[in-house]
């Protein structure tokens, strides 16, 4: 492990000890400066009793793409929670399902992660495995009616990678985006 | 006013619960890991989503509500880890059943164990030999 400057590390774990803190004040419920002195003494300790690396890379955030992003999210979710909930009711059960592997274009670990994470809450698809070098995510399909549903399924899959990066990626992770618009889906 | 929040937050319990039951549905009708492993995010996340809602609505004071708000968070954040490293687990254990895939673009070295444990389904793919005994 290297020793960086303790300025860096610092920075670096600000948006830890800042959510550490909400999270603290949520707990009590109430808003006070005790509460806001103890949420900050216990964040600290829990910083140096138990260190993590930081997430490389830091991101931003564009309030407008942002809240087009947790909108379609908030949408899906209620798509994807209805529709699984037929497939459980439906008389004739389950039929078909697939797994399909998605060529993803954003390259950061915090953009692959909410990807990964909000892939698994939207219709259809559940992340089965995450190839943090080749940027492959592999997904389960529920339910892949025939393969032209599992194309839209993978192309829907980009789409949400799309919206998050526009939401929070960097001018390099949009640049990458619009230089792979055309081999976004694996070739079988 | 109140008796329209009433309605409301009544609305969104009884849904949330009735997502949770599919949910629990899911888990018995479903034929295999990872197809249960959708029940067990989507309406069960959605569901509990919805019924914190309406407890937010029915409870007195922002005090619970923010609970509920972290609950709420927790959830969404911590439901697909869990689903991922179980369903990950049972790919590599050859718990699917293939004659129910459509494609699978996973297929290949590495991915999935190379021995019978003697609980897979019939259509795992056969066992590769075993090294070589000196004889």
């Amino acid at each position: 492990m290297t020793i960086e400057p303790a300025a860096t590390r610092l920075r670096h774990q600000v948006p830890l000890v800042v959510w550490l803190v909400v999270v603290w004040v949520l707990l009590w419920g109430t808003w006070s400066w005790a509460n806001l002195l103890s949420g900050l003494l216990v964040a600290l300790a829990v910083l140096t009793l138990l260190p993590l690396p930081h997430v490389v890379g830091g991101t931003r955030v564009r309030p407008l793409p942002m809240l087009v992003f947790f909108g379609h999210f908030a949408a899906d979710l209620f798509v994807s929670g209805a529709e699984v909930a037929w497939q459980t009711l439906r008389p004739g059960g389950v039929r078909r399902t697939a797994i399909v592997q998605v060529q993803l274009r954003a390259d950061s670990d915090l953009l692959l992660t909410m990807v990964a994470e909000a892939t698994s809450l939207v219709p259809g698809s559940l992340v089965l495995d995450l190839d943090r070098e080749l940027r492959v995510m592999t997904c389960h399909l529920l339910p892949a009616r025939d393969l032209e549903d599992v194309e839209r399924k993978k192309a829907h899959i980009l789409v949400v990678e799309r919206r998050l990066v526009r939401a929070f990626g960097s001018a390099a992770d949009l640049a990458a985006l619009d230089g792979h618009r055309d081999e976004g889906v694996l070739a079988p | 006013m109140t008796a329209l929040a009433d309605v409301v937050a009544f609305a969104c319990l009884l849904a949330g619960a009735a997502l949770c039951l599919t949910a629990g549905l899911g888990l018995v009708r479903f034929p295999d890991v990872l197809s249960r492993m959708h029940a067990g995010t989507k309406p069960q996340v959605l569901g509990v989503l919805l019924v914190m809602v309406g407890a937010a609505i029915r409870l007195d004071g922002w005090a619970n509500a923010w609970m509920l708000l972290l609950v709420a968070a927790f959830q969404l954040l911590t439901a697909p880890v869990s689903a991922h490293l179980i369903s990950r687990v049972a790919y590599r254990r050859r718990h699917v059943r293939r004659d129910l895939l459509l494609v699978d673009e996973f297929r290949g070295a590495g991915h999935q164990d190379v021995w019978y444990q003697g609980d897979e389904p019939k259509d795992a793919p056969p066992e590769e030999p075993g090294p070589v005994q000196p004889s």
